[in-house]
């Protein structure tokens, strides 16, 4: 069997969705690559092709004498100053990054954004967007990006977006494999291009504090166990990711770890201002789950706060577990 | 004849990196080095409200991030006059060892020893151990390294929610308290990288490598011992690497691991010369635009702002000068050591001065110091207080935040007014030590590490090129932010 190529760049990056790569898979990722087939033709990070080496992988496949199955860009795309993309050349070749993913994205048979900024642009963009940053194929919520809204692959698949900042290790290593094994088409992706495998999922599911949640007991101050979303900015109910529901670097995730979600998955994420804290209307949550109506949320929300048990409500405050479930001494009914 | 050669793209440097070499006679006469890539966080920050640094700074840098995080922790705490909860700072400090042990490992198996795996090599009496061990992804040091890598950042699962990128790390501490079972699971972790390292880098128990007090203790420990850091200290020998790279300028470390009263590495600036280390000044610091991509503003970080201008004819570089006392400094676990009073590095510096062999020894060395270090922090957690202190803020004030990353010292100056950011500059380790050069032409210490280089007739191919460069352990995404 052929194996599938992976050509790996770095745009405006900080490296940091390699770093969450590296962090897959229980005998290590070059083994969990090794499983599927991927061969990384090259990756800036990981290959030992330096230099005119690797500017001769690029004319190679440019001329079409090299197959390319997926071109992997982590990182913005960096289109100023004016258009030119100097703010991000690629070394030792005088053409801009902006250059060299433009010319080799229509070679590839799959083009995969790993991480919110190749995908739409992330913390690049931030504040007045100092380099006209931008995704592959979305500049925040905006389709265009890069390479254009009406872009596709030679697979004719839309620039697949690995959301997140920076995304589960399986995210990114999932969706490499599912590639190599093929059949993977467009209604595995969502309206942002993000796959469903974890964009289905809100970030709130699964959440350890859920029990806080459905009673609406808050917490008031950071590294408190309540919930997160009434006062501490937290937007799990509203961004997507399983990210609850598989762990972060063994068992963590942001809930567990005591931080808002900052909705790292959603295009835009990078423009909210008060991260961790609660943006209110009239006392009321801004940011509701958005497939639920407005005045039943708020009407439930009252019903479960005059609800709460007070063991609930005490730790919802507390650092750890002040008032334990009470079980009967476990004895059934 | 000079030859002038362009060697990139620079790869395995954590970003990208080109460097331009003049070549007389096969020998590097003069090099320029470049950092290509500008993302403009100092302008995306001005502006915004204060605690918004605690989500962008980290991202500066994917591999580095809990570093970027600690130095804007720290200068919002001198800002705004904040102090800490003890068990933050300690779940802070495990989790910045984490990152760092994480990183010194990258480089050495990911990043540093591929190079020595190249078939230019293949002459060599051991280059096919050295291969199989070391091959660039193939190799079979990387199949144990990752997972032992993965397991170490559970650390940052259990105390700050994940990695990279967390915002668990505020003014006033962390935001997870842990209980009696989890601190359980970090002495299991901490644990299992002790292992790793007994058995696959050092083939010794770590209070051996410890006990190294000199360059003779060192090579009377290393006859007839596997690991990786002997196979490395074989390599070294043969091709001289103690002869690549080797500069002597002064050594500078802010300290490392603060906690209120004191840190586990001492700050200050060595002299390699002269053997003697005197205090660091902060007010010393200074960053010189001539040669960068970059408007001039002022010297002192405190007062400069970042303004870039892409056609300034002058530049050749997105990373600007900074140097202390008017002069360039390197940066790193060699320099950290060496200021810090280690024996062992002390002794090999005075023999042989800062090189590629020493850098490469320094990082493994505090590898296992830094462990060591970790089982004491976890065991002084104080499970019944608290992990973050309510802190008052005031959103008015300037301050600074020096600390070390694993390639080096690392500083965020800011300046709040209203509770919003007025101004936020940053230097980075890979700032001080892939910088241009200053206004006096006076180059940076990798221009100045690659000068006599000899290349022979390889030119840009020459591997020993590749090892002078990354035995600085180069974070390009950092150095010019």
């Amino acid at each position: 069997m052929q194996p599938f190529n992976v050509l790996w760049l770095q745009g405006g990056s900080c490296g940091g969705c390699t770093m969450a790569a590296l962090d897959n898979g229980t005998s290590g990722w070059f083994a969990e690559l090794a499983r599927f087939g991927i061969d990384l033709l090259w990756h800036p990070s990981l290959s030992e092709a330096t230099a005119d080496e690797v500017v001769e992988i690029f004319d190679r496949i440019v001329a079409g004498t090299q197959r390319l199955d997926a071109l992997v860009l982590e990182g913005s795309v960096l289109r100023g100053p004016n258009g030119t993309g100097r703010f991000n050349m690629l070394g030792g070749t005088g053409r801009s990054m902006l250059h060299w993913v433009t010319t080799l994205a229509p070679r590839a048979d799959y083009v995969v954004a790993a991480g919110s900024c190749a995908a739409f642009g992330g913390v690049p963009m931030a504040g007045t967007n100092p380099t006209d940053a931008s995704g592959l194929q979305y500049a925040g919520a905006e389709a265009g990006g890069a390479l254009g809204a009406g872009f596709r692959s030679r697979a004719g698949l839309p620039v697949i977006n690995i959301a997140g900042c920076a995304p589960h290790p399986g995210w990114i290593s999932e969706t490499l494999a599912a590639l190599a094994l093929g059949g993977v088409d467009g209604a595995a992706l969502d309206d942002f291009g993000r796959p469903r495998f974890y964009a289905d999922h809100l970030a709130h599911h699964g959440c350890a504090r859920n029990e806080y949640y459905e009673f609406k007991a808050s917490a008031e101050e950071l590294s408190q166990q309540g919930c997160m979303m009434e006062h501490l900015g937290c937007k799990a109910t509203q961004a997507v990711g399983d990210c609850n529901q598989r762990g972060w670097n063994g068992n963590g995730s942001c809930t567990s770890g005591g931080m808002a979600c900052i909705a790292c998955t959603s295009p835009g994420f990078e423009s909210a201002q008060n991260f961790l804290e609660t943006a209110k209307l009239g006392g009321i949550p801004v940011g509701l789950p958005l497939d639920m109506p407005k005045a039943w949320f708020v009407a439930l929300a009252a019903l479960s706060k005059s609800a709460t048990p007070k063991r609930v409500r005490a730790n919802a405050t507390s650092d750890h577990v002040i008032v334990p479930p009470r079980t009967d001494g476990g004895r059934r009914k | 004849m000079t030859r002038r050669v362009t060697v990139g793209p620079f790869n395995r440097v954590e970003g990208d990196l080109e460097v331009r070499l003049d070549i007389d006679d096969g020998v590097v006469s003069s090099a320029e080095v470049t950092a290509p890539l500008y993302r403009g966080f100092e302008q995306i920050l001005r502006g915004r409200p204060t605690l918004d640094a605690l989500t962008l700074a980290p991202r500066i840098c994917g591999i580095c991030s809990v570093s970027q995080s600690l130095a804007a922790v720290a200068a919002l705490r001198a800002a705004e006059g904040i102090h800490a909860a003890e068990n933050g700072v300690l779940a802070a400090n495990l989790c910045h060892a984490a990152e760092n042990i994480a990183d010194h490992l990258t480089h050495f198996y990911l990043f540093f020893m591929p190079d020595c795996a190249r078939d230019a090599y293949a002459a060599r009496p051991w280059h096919g151990e050295i291969a199989g061990r070391f091959k660039a992804v193939r190799g079979s040091a990387a199949q144990a390294m990752l997972p032992a890598r993965a397991r170490l950042l559970q650390i940052m699962g259990l105390l700050a929610g994940k990695w990279p990128h967390s915002l668990a790390f505020q003014p006033g501490g962390t935001t997870r308290a842990i209980d009696l079972g989890e601190r359980v699971q970090l002495f299991s972790i901490i644990g299992d990288v002790r292992d790793f390292l007994e058995r696959d880098v050092f083939a010794d128990n770590l209070d051996n490598v410890l006990a190294l007090d000199s360059a003779a203790a060192l090579d009377s420990w290393r006859e007839g011992r596997g690991g990786d850091f002997a196979r490395f200290l074989g390599v070294a020998d043969d091709l001289a690497l103690d002869r690549l790279g080797r500069i002597a300028l002064p050594l500078m470390s802010y300290g490392a691991y603060h906690e209120e009263a004191a840190s586990l590495f001492a700050r200050g600036v060595f002299d390699p010369v002269e053997g003697r280390v005197a205090a660091l000044d902060p007010e010393a610091i200074s960053e010189d635009v001539a040669h960068a991509w970059m408007r001039d503003t002022a010297l002192r970080p405190a007062e400069a702002d970042t303004e870039p201008d892409a056609d300034k004819p002058a530049g050749y570089s997105w990373c600007k000068a900074p140097r202390y006392a008017g002069g360039p400094v390197e940066v790193g676990a060699l320099a950290r050591q060496a200021v810090h009073g280690d024996a062992l590095i002390r002794d090999l510096v005075a023999r042989t001065g800062p090189n590629v062999t020493n850098r490469v020894i320094a990082r493994l060395l505090e590898t296992a110091k830094i462990v060591c270090a970790m089982q004491g922090w976890a065991r002084r957690l104080d499970l019944r207080a608290p992990f973050l202190q309510r802190a008052e803020r005031r959103g008015e004030g300037a301050g600074v935040g020096l600390i070390e990353a694993a390639r080096g010292s690392l500083g965020h100056w800011i300046d709040l007014s209203g509770d919003k950011i007025r101004r936020y500059q940053i230097v980075a380790p890979t700032t001080w030590n892939f910088s241009p050069r200053d206004q006096g032409g006076v180059a940076g210490p990798l221009e100045q590490a690659l000068a006599g280089t000899e290349v022979g007739d390889e030119g840009a191919k020459s591997v020993a090129v590749q090892h002078v460069v990354r035995s600085f352990d180069p974070c390009m995404v950092c150095t010019a932010h």
